[in-house]
Protein backbone atom coordinates (compact mmCIF):
# COMPACT_ATOMS: atom_id res chain seq x y z
CA UNK A 1 0.00 0.00 0.00
CA UNK A 2 3.06 2.59 0.60
CA UNK A 3 3.93 1.88 -2.91
CA UNK A 4 0.75 2.80 -4.14
CA UNK A 5 0.92 5.57 -2.00
CA UNK A 6 4.29 7.00 -3.20
CA UNK A 7 2.68 6.16 -6.95
CA UNK A 8 0.16 8.25 -6.29
CA UNK A 9 2.33 11.48 -4.61
CA UNK A 10 4.27 11.26 -7.93
CA UNK A 11 1.16 11.52 -10.06
CA UNK A 12 0.32 14.74 -7.59
CA UNK A 13 3.62 15.76 -8.23
CA UNK A 14 4.33 15.33 -12.13
CA UNK A 15 0.21 15.91 -13.45
CA UNK A 16 1.20 17.54 -16.57
CA UNK A 17 3.86 14.39 -17.14
CA UNK A 18 1.06 11.77 -16.11
CA UNK A 19 -1.66 13.79 -17.97
CA UNK A 20 0.62 13.80 -21.20
CA UNK A 21 0.98 10.30 -21.48
CA UNK A 22 -2.53 9.53 -20.56
CA UNK A 23 -3.65 11.70 -23.30
CA UNK A 24 -1.57 10.27 -25.63
CA UNK A 25 -2.68 6.60 -24.34
CA UNK A 26 -6.29 7.39 -25.36
CA UNK A 27 -5.67 9.24 -28.51
CA UNK A 28 -3.35 6.53 -29.85
CA UNK A 29 -6.62 3.95 -28.78
CA UNK A 30 -9.34 5.56 -29.68
CA UNK A 31 -7.93 6.58 -32.90
CA UNK A 32 -6.91 2.94 -33.89
CA UNK A 33 -10.15 1.85 -32.83
CA UNK A 34 -11.95 4.87 -35.38
CA UNK A 35 -9.83 3.59 -38.08
CA UNK A 36 -10.29 -0.13 -37.84
CA UNK A 37 -13.89 0.37 -37.93
CA UNK A 38 -13.78 2.92 -40.45
CA UNK A 39 -11.67 0.04 -42.35
CA UNK A 40 -13.37 -2.90 -41.18
CA UNK A 41 -16.91 -1.91 -41.79
CA UNK A 42 -17.19 -1.47 -44.99
CA UNK A 43 -14.75 -4.27 -45.86
CA UNK A 44 -16.82 -6.54 -44.07
CA UNK A 45 -19.61 -5.35 -46.28
CA UNK A 46 -17.76 -5.53 -49.39
CA UNK A 47 -16.45 -9.30 -49.02
CA UNK A 48 -20.28 -10.47 -48.39
CA UNK A 49 -21.13 -9.79 -51.68
CA UNK A 50 -17.67 -11.80 -53.04
CA UNK A 51 -17.30 -14.83 -51.79
CA UNK A 52 -13.50 -15.69 -53.02
CA UNK A 53 -12.37 -12.71 -51.50
CA UNK A 54 -13.95 -13.32 -48.14
CA UNK A 55 -12.06 -16.44 -47.81
CA UNK A 56 -9.15 -14.63 -48.54
CA UNK A 57 -9.16 -12.02 -46.50
CA UNK A 58 -10.58 -13.98 -43.14
CA UNK A 59 -7.81 -16.11 -43.92
CA UNK A 60 -5.02 -13.08 -44.04
CA UNK A 61 -6.72 -11.34 -41.13
CA UNK A 62 -6.67 -14.97 -38.98
CA UNK A 63 -3.06 -15.01 -40.03
CA UNK A 64 -2.22 -11.65 -38.70
CA UNK A 65 -4.41 -12.69 -35.23
CA UNK A 66 -0.99 -14.71 -34.68
CA UNK A 67 1.34 -12.38 -34.90
CA UNK A 68 2.64 -10.77 -31.30
CA UNK A 69 1.58 -7.58 -30.55
CA UNK A 70 4.82 -6.68 -29.76
CA UNK A 71 6.25 -7.61 -33.25
CA UNK A 72 3.44 -6.02 -35.19
CA UNK A 73 4.34 -2.50 -33.19
CA UNK A 74 8.04 -3.31 -33.63
CA UNK A 75 8.26 -3.48 -37.53
CA UNK A 76 6.47 -0.29 -37.42
CA UNK A 77 9.33 1.30 -36.83
CA UNK A 78 11.81 0.75 -39.73
CA UNK A 79 8.93 1.03 -41.91
CA UNK A 80 7.19 4.30 -40.44
CA UNK A 81 10.29 5.52 -38.10
CA UNK A 82 8.97 6.45 -34.46
CA UNK A 83 6.18 8.41 -32.89
CA UNK A 84 2.78 8.67 -32.42
CA UNK A 85 1.69 7.40 -35.65
CA UNK A 86 3.58 4.28 -35.94
CA UNK A 87 1.75 3.09 -32.88
CA UNK A 88 -1.79 3.62 -33.91
CA UNK A 89 -1.45 2.40 -37.50
CA UNK A 90 0.33 -0.80 -35.35
CA UNK A 91 -2.85 -0.23 -33.36
CA UNK A 92 -5.28 -0.57 -36.18
CA UNK A 93 -3.81 -3.46 -37.28
CA UNK A 94 -4.46 -5.14 -34.26
CA UNK A 95 -8.01 -4.16 -33.98
CA UNK A 96 -8.75 -4.58 -37.59
CA UNK A 97 -9.28 -8.83 -36.95
CA UNK A 98 -12.09 -8.79 -33.86
CA UNK A 99 -13.79 -6.17 -36.01
CA UNK A 100 -13.95 -7.32 -39.42
CA UNK A 101 -14.47 -11.37 -38.53
CA UNK A 102 -17.51 -10.37 -36.33
CA UNK A 103 -19.01 -7.96 -38.69
CA UNK A 104 -18.62 -10.10 -41.51
CA UNK A 105 -20.12 -13.43 -39.50
CA UNK A 106 -22.59 -11.23 -38.04
CA UNK A 107 -23.90 -10.09 -41.73
CA UNK A 108 -23.56 -13.29 -43.51
CA UNK A 109 -25.33 -15.64 -40.48
CA UNK A 110 -28.28 -13.72 -40.68
CA UNK A 111 -31.17 -16.10 -41.26
CA UNK A 112 -32.17 -16.94 -44.75
CA UNK A 113 -35.61 -16.71 -44.00
CA UNK A 114 -35.66 -13.27 -43.09
CA UNK A 115 -33.71 -12.39 -45.75
CA UNK A 116 -36.05 -14.20 -48.22
CA UNK A 117 -39.52 -12.78 -46.69
CA UNK A 118 -37.62 -9.31 -47.68
CA UNK A 119 -36.79 -10.00 -50.88
CA UNK A 120 -40.56 -10.90 -51.15
CA UNK A 121 -41.55 -8.04 -50.14
CA UNK A 122 -39.91 -6.43 -53.32
CA UNK A 123 -36.38 -5.09 -51.14
CA UNK A 124 -33.51 -4.58 -53.31
CA UNK A 125 -30.18 -5.90 -52.54
CA UNK A 126 -29.72 -2.43 -50.80
CA UNK A 127 -32.42 -2.21 -48.84
CA UNK A 128 -31.72 -5.58 -47.41
CA UNK A 129 -28.31 -4.39 -46.11
CA UNK A 130 -29.21 -1.38 -44.91
CA UNK A 131 -33.12 -2.27 -43.22
CA UNK A 132 -32.06 -5.94 -42.70
CA UNK A 133 -28.32 -7.57 -42.35
CA UNK A 134 -26.87 -4.55 -40.67
CA UNK A 135 -29.24 -4.12 -37.75
CA UNK A 136 -29.20 -7.67 -37.00
CA UNK A 137 -25.41 -7.66 -36.97
CA UNK A 138 -25.27 -4.78 -34.76
CA UNK A 139 -24.96 -7.41 -31.81
CA UNK A 140 -21.89 -9.09 -33.33
CA UNK A 141 -20.33 -5.82 -34.67
CA UNK A 142 -20.39 -4.26 -30.77
CA UNK A 143 -18.72 -7.53 -29.44
CA UNK A 144 -16.41 -7.51 -31.84
CA UNK A 145 -15.40 -3.63 -31.12
CA UNK A 146 -15.06 -4.68 -27.65
CA UNK A 147 -13.00 -7.51 -28.08
CA UNK A 148 -11.06 -5.17 -29.97
CA UNK A 149 -10.86 -2.19 -27.53
CA UNK A 150 -9.22 -4.07 -24.77
CA UNK A 151 -6.90 -6.05 -26.76
CA UNK A 152 -5.97 -2.34 -28.40
CA UNK A 153 -5.56 -0.57 -24.60
CA UNK A 154 -3.12 -3.77 -24.05
CA UNK A 155 -1.12 -2.75 -27.06
CA UNK A 156 -0.86 0.36 -26.19
CA UNK A 157 1.05 -0.24 -23.38
CA UNK A 158 3.79 -1.65 -25.40
CA UNK A 159 3.89 1.18 -27.74
CA UNK A 160 6.83 3.55 -25.81
CA UNK A 161 8.81 0.61 -27.00
CA UNK A 162 8.82 2.16 -30.16
CA UNK A 163 8.51 5.82 -28.61
CA UNK A 164 4.86 5.99 -28.97
CA UNK A 165 4.76 7.23 -25.51
CA UNK A 166 1.29 6.42 -23.18
CA UNK A 167 1.11 5.18 -19.99
CA UNK A 168 3.42 2.52 -20.94
CA UNK A 169 6.37 4.97 -20.63
CA UNK A 170 6.38 4.61 -16.85
CA UNK A 171 6.65 1.05 -16.81
CA UNK A 172 9.50 1.13 -18.92
CA UNK A 173 11.22 3.82 -16.81
CA UNK A 174 10.20 1.63 -13.90
CA UNK A 175 11.41 -1.54 -15.06
CA UNK A 176 14.66 0.46 -16.09
CA UNK A 177 15.74 2.05 -13.19
CA UNK A 178 13.95 -0.12 -10.78
CA UNK A 179 11.46 2.44 -9.22
CA UNK A 180 8.58 -0.13 -8.24
CA UNK A 181 6.51 3.25 -7.36
CA UNK A 182 6.66 4.25 -11.06
CA UNK A 183 6.05 0.91 -12.28
CA UNK A 184 2.19 1.61 -10.67
CA UNK A 185 2.21 4.92 -12.10
CA UNK A 186 2.21 2.79 -15.12
CA UNK A 187 0.23 -0.23 -13.98
CA UNK A 188 -2.48 1.39 -11.94
CA UNK A 189 -3.99 3.45 -14.59
CA UNK A 190 -3.79 0.85 -17.44
CA UNK A 191 -5.27 -1.58 -15.40
CA UNK A 192 -8.67 0.72 -14.75
CA UNK A 193 -8.79 1.82 -18.28
CA UNK A 194 -8.92 -1.51 -19.65
CA UNK A 195 -11.31 -3.13 -16.76
CA UNK A 196 -13.27 0.21 -17.20
CA UNK A 197 -13.51 0.14 -20.72
CA UNK A 198 -14.80 -3.57 -20.56
CA UNK A 199 -17.21 -3.04 -18.00
CA UNK A 200 -18.78 -0.04 -19.57
CA UNK A 201 -18.34 -1.85 -23.32
CA UNK A 202 -20.20 -4.78 -21.54
CA UNK A 203 -23.09 -2.66 -19.95
CA UNK A 204 -24.00 -1.07 -23.34
CA UNK A 205 -23.88 -4.36 -24.58
CA UNK A 206 -26.44 -5.27 -22.34
CA UNK A 207 -28.27 -2.01 -22.45
CA UNK A 208 -28.55 -2.01 -26.24
CA UNK A 209 -28.87 -5.85 -27.26
CA UNK A 210 -29.65 -7.32 -24.15
CA UNK A 211 -27.66 -10.74 -23.11
CA UNK A 212 -25.35 -11.77 -25.01
CA UNK A 213 -25.45 -13.79 -27.53
CA UNK A 214 -22.56 -16.84 -27.51
CA UNK A 215 -20.36 -15.43 -30.60
CA UNK B 1 18.99 -12.61 -44.05
CA UNK B 2 22.75 -12.94 -42.83
CA UNK B 3 22.27 -12.14 -38.91
CA UNK B 4 19.80 -15.15 -38.81
CA UNK B 5 22.29 -17.39 -40.49
CA UNK B 6 24.91 -16.92 -38.38
CA UNK B 7 23.05 -17.03 -35.21
CA UNK B 8 20.92 -19.90 -35.80
CA UNK B 9 22.44 -21.00 -32.19
CA UNK B 10 21.19 -17.94 -30.81
CA UNK B 11 17.67 -18.26 -32.32
CA UNK B 12 17.10 -21.62 -31.26
CA UNK B 13 18.06 -20.78 -27.82
CA UNK B 14 15.68 -17.99 -27.58
CA UNK B 15 12.99 -20.80 -29.24
CA UNK B 16 13.58 -23.10 -26.98
CA UNK B 17 13.09 -20.45 -23.91
CA UNK B 18 9.57 -19.25 -25.70
CA UNK B 19 8.45 -22.77 -25.67
CA UNK B 20 9.50 -23.49 -22.15
CA UNK B 21 7.77 -20.28 -20.87
CA UNK B 22 4.98 -20.94 -22.76
CA UNK B 23 4.38 -24.55 -21.78
CA UNK B 24 5.01 -24.43 -18.19
CA UNK B 25 2.61 -21.56 -18.19
CA UNK B 26 -0.36 -23.52 -19.80
CA UNK B 27 0.88 -26.30 -17.42
CA UNK B 28 0.52 -24.16 -14.24
CA UNK B 29 -3.01 -22.26 -15.25
CA UNK B 30 -3.86 -26.25 -16.32
CA UNK B 31 -3.45 -27.35 -12.38
CA UNK B 32 -5.32 -24.67 -11.03
CA UNK B 33 -8.25 -24.45 -13.71
CA UNK B 34 -9.03 -28.55 -13.33
CA UNK B 35 -8.62 -27.36 -9.22
CA UNK B 36 -10.82 -24.46 -9.64
CA UNK B 37 -13.25 -25.99 -12.07
CA UNK B 38 -13.78 -29.46 -10.44
CA UNK B 39 -14.85 -27.73 -6.77
CA UNK B 40 -17.08 -25.24 -9.21
CA UNK B 41 -18.43 -26.74 -12.11
CA UNK B 42 -21.70 -27.64 -9.62
CA UNK B 43 -21.42 -24.56 -7.98
CA UNK B 44 -22.53 -21.88 -9.86
CA UNK B 45 -21.81 -19.14 -7.40
CA UNK B 46 -18.74 -20.09 -6.84
CA UNK B 47 -17.74 -20.72 -10.32
CA UNK B 48 -19.24 -17.50 -11.09
CA UNK B 49 -16.95 -15.96 -8.31
CA UNK B 50 -13.72 -17.64 -9.80
CA UNK B 51 -14.88 -16.72 -13.28
CA UNK B 52 -15.38 -13.07 -12.42
CA UNK B 53 -11.86 -13.27 -10.50
CA UNK B 54 -10.33 -14.79 -13.76
CA UNK B 55 -11.96 -12.49 -16.15
CA UNK B 56 -10.46 -9.74 -14.34
CA UNK B 57 -6.99 -10.78 -14.44
CA UNK B 58 -7.19 -11.67 -18.20
CA UNK B 59 -8.72 -8.06 -19.07
CA UNK B 60 -5.25 -6.50 -17.37
CA UNK B 61 -3.00 -5.64 -20.01
CA UNK B 62 0.03 -7.92 -19.70
CA UNK B 63 3.11 -5.30 -19.17
CA UNK B 64 0.76 -4.00 -16.32
CA UNK B 65 0.24 -7.29 -14.90
CA UNK B 66 3.91 -7.86 -14.73
CA UNK B 67 4.72 -4.92 -13.70
CA UNK B 68 2.31 -5.46 -10.54
CA UNK B 69 3.94 -9.04 -10.08
CA UNK B 70 7.56 -7.48 -9.96
CA UNK B 71 7.54 -5.61 -6.63
CA UNK B 72 6.62 -8.90 -4.91
CA UNK B 73 8.78 -11.51 -6.83
CA UNK B 74 11.55 -9.06 -8.90
CA UNK B 75 12.47 -9.60 -12.32
CA UNK B 76 13.21 -12.92 -14.21
CA UNK B 77 10.92 -16.10 -15.18
CA UNK B 78 9.10 -15.89 -11.48
CA UNK B 79 6.57 -13.19 -12.87
CA UNK B 80 6.23 -14.07 -16.16
CA UNK B 81 4.89 -17.56 -15.23
CA UNK B 82 2.89 -16.10 -13.03
CA UNK B 83 1.55 -13.62 -15.19
CA UNK B 84 1.51 -15.84 -18.03
CA UNK B 85 -0.78 -18.59 -16.18
CA UNK B 86 -2.97 -16.00 -14.91
CA UNK B 87 -4.35 -15.40 -18.17
CA UNK B 88 -4.91 -18.81 -18.86
CA UNK B 89 -6.98 -19.87 -16.16
CA UNK B 90 -9.54 -17.85 -17.58
CA UNK B 91 -9.73 -19.91 -20.68
CA UNK B 92 -8.97 -23.09 -19.27
CA UNK B 93 -11.33 -22.51 -15.68
CA UNK B 94 -14.14 -21.91 -18.64
CA UNK B 95 -13.43 -25.12 -20.89
CA UNK B 96 -13.27 -27.73 -17.56
CA UNK B 97 -16.35 -26.69 -16.27
CA UNK B 98 -18.10 -27.06 -20.10
CA UNK B 99 -16.45 -29.95 -20.75
CA UNK B 100 -17.44 -31.43 -16.82
CA UNK B 101 -20.92 -29.98 -17.33
CA UNK B 102 -21.57 -31.86 -20.54
CA UNK B 103 -21.21 -34.62 -19.01
CA UNK B 104 -24.65 -36.62 -19.55
CA UNK B 105 -27.03 -36.84 -16.16
CA UNK B 106 -27.80 -40.74 -16.92
CA UNK B 107 -24.26 -41.57 -17.31
CA UNK B 108 -23.44 -40.27 -14.09
CA UNK B 109 -26.69 -42.43 -12.64
CA UNK B 110 -24.98 -45.13 -13.74
CA UNK B 111 -21.68 -44.54 -12.42
CA UNK B 112 -23.25 -44.03 -8.85
CA UNK B 113 -25.88 -47.23 -9.81
CA UNK B 114 -22.14 -48.83 -10.59
CA UNK B 115 -20.98 -48.13 -6.91
CA UNK B 116 -18.01 -45.78 -7.90
CA UNK B 117 -16.66 -43.50 -5.48
CA UNK B 118 -16.70 -39.01 -6.79
CA UNK B 119 -13.65 -39.42 -6.89
CA UNK B 120 -13.27 -43.06 -9.13
CA UNK B 121 -15.92 -41.37 -11.14
CA UNK B 122 -14.46 -38.33 -11.83
CA UNK B 123 -10.99 -39.59 -12.72
CA UNK B 124 -12.48 -42.50 -14.99
CA UNK B 125 -15.69 -40.93 -15.93
CA UNK B 126 -15.99 -36.84 -16.40
CA UNK B 127 -12.86 -36.15 -16.68
CA UNK B 128 -12.10 -38.82 -19.82
CA UNK B 129 -15.41 -37.18 -21.15
CA UNK B 130 -14.53 -33.63 -20.36
CA UNK B 131 -11.04 -34.35 -22.14
CA UNK B 132 -12.05 -32.88 -25.92
CA UNK B 133 -13.04 -29.67 -24.53
CA UNK B 134 -9.82 -29.13 -22.22
CA UNK B 135 -7.65 -29.97 -24.57
CA UNK B 136 -9.38 -27.32 -26.97
CA UNK B 137 -8.70 -24.81 -24.14
CA UNK B 138 -5.20 -25.61 -23.39
CA UNK B 139 -4.89 -24.86 -27.52
CA UNK B 140 -6.52 -21.66 -27.51
CA UNK B 141 -4.56 -21.07 -23.98
CA UNK B 142 -1.10 -21.99 -25.38
CA UNK B 143 -1.45 -19.97 -28.93
CA UNK B 144 -1.97 -17.04 -26.44
CA UNK B 145 0.15 -17.60 -24.31
CA UNK B 146 2.98 -17.71 -26.86
CA UNK B 147 2.09 -14.59 -28.37
CA UNK B 148 2.16 -12.56 -24.92
CA UNK B 149 5.19 -14.75 -23.88
CA UNK B 150 7.12 -11.66 -26.31
CA UNK B 151 6.53 -9.20 -24.21
CA UNK B 152 8.52 -11.49 -20.94
CA UNK B 153 11.28 -10.61 -22.81
CA UNK B 154 11.11 -6.96 -21.66
CA UNK B 155 10.99 -8.08 -17.63
CA UNK B 156 14.12 -10.48 -18.25
CA UNK B 157 12.31 -13.41 -18.93
CA UNK B 158 14.13 -14.27 -21.82
CA UNK B 159 12.29 -15.94 -25.05
CA UNK B 160 11.93 -14.74 -28.66
CA UNK B 161 10.18 -11.52 -27.27
CA UNK B 162 14.43 -11.01 -26.61
CA UNK B 163 15.24 -11.02 -30.32
CA UNK B 164 12.00 -8.66 -31.00
CA UNK B 165 13.33 -6.06 -28.20
CA UNK B 166 17.28 -5.77 -29.75
CA UNK B 167 15.73 -5.53 -33.34
CA UNK B 168 14.06 -1.91 -31.54
CA UNK B 169 17.22 -1.08 -30.01
CA UNK B 170 19.62 -1.84 -32.85
CA UNK B 171 16.56 -0.51 -35.67
CA UNK B 172 17.34 -3.89 -36.94
CA UNK B 173 14.57 -4.59 -39.03
CA UNK B 174 15.99 -8.45 -39.99
CA UNK B 175 15.70 -9.50 -35.64
CA UNK B 176 12.03 -8.14 -35.44
CA UNK B 177 11.04 -9.88 -38.09
CA UNK B 178 12.50 -13.06 -37.47
CA UNK B 179 11.36 -13.26 -34.26
CA UNK B 180 7.47 -11.84 -34.97
CA UNK B 181 7.83 -14.88 -37.77
CA UNK B 182 9.07 -17.65 -35.57
CA UNK B 183 6.22 -16.63 -32.48
CA UNK B 184 3.45 -17.24 -35.43
CA UNK B 185 5.17 -19.72 -37.06
CA UNK B 186 5.22 -21.84 -33.38
CA UNK B 187 1.40 -20.11 -32.65
CA UNK B 188 0.41 -21.93 -36.27
CA UNK B 189 2.20 -24.91 -35.44
CA UNK B 190 0.48 -25.47 -32.43
CA UNK B 191 -3.01 -24.81 -33.58
CA UNK B 192 -3.03 -27.15 -36.38
CA UNK B 193 -1.27 -29.74 -34.33
CA UNK B 194 -3.57 -29.85 -31.30
CA UNK B 195 -7.20 -28.90 -33.48
CA UNK B 196 -5.90 -32.51 -35.38
CA UNK B 197 -5.72 -34.02 -31.48
CA UNK B 198 -8.85 -32.58 -30.95
CA UNK B 199 -10.33 -34.04 -33.68
CA UNK B 200 -9.41 -37.45 -33.10
CA UNK B 201 -10.23 -37.05 -29.40
CA UNK B 202 -13.82 -36.57 -30.49
CA UNK B 203 -13.67 -39.72 -32.54
CA UNK B 204 -12.81 -41.60 -29.84
CA UNK B 205 -15.37 -40.24 -27.30
CA UNK B 206 -18.23 -40.82 -29.77
CA UNK B 207 -16.69 -44.62 -30.84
Amino acid sequence: MNLLGQAIDWIIQNPEEFNRALGQHLLMSITAIVFALAIGLPLAVLILRHGSMAAAAINSVNGLRTLPSLAILAIMMPILGIGLWPSIVALTILALPPILINAYIGLRDVDADVIEAATGMGMSERQILRKIRIPLAAPAMFAGLRTASVQVLAGATLAPFIGGGGLGDFIAVGIAGMDQARLLVGAVPIALLALGTEFLLGQTERLLFGERRAA
Amino acid sequence: MTWAHKNIGLIAEAAGQHLLLSFLSVLIGCAVALVLGIVSARRPRLYAVFLTIAGIIFVIPSLALFAFLIPVMGLGMKPALTGLSSYCVLILLRNVVTGLRSVPDDVLDAADGMGFSRWQRLVRIELPLALPLIVSGIRIALVTVIGIATVAAFIDAGGLGTIILQGIDQSWPEKIIVGGALTAAIAIFFDLSMTWIERRLMRWRQA
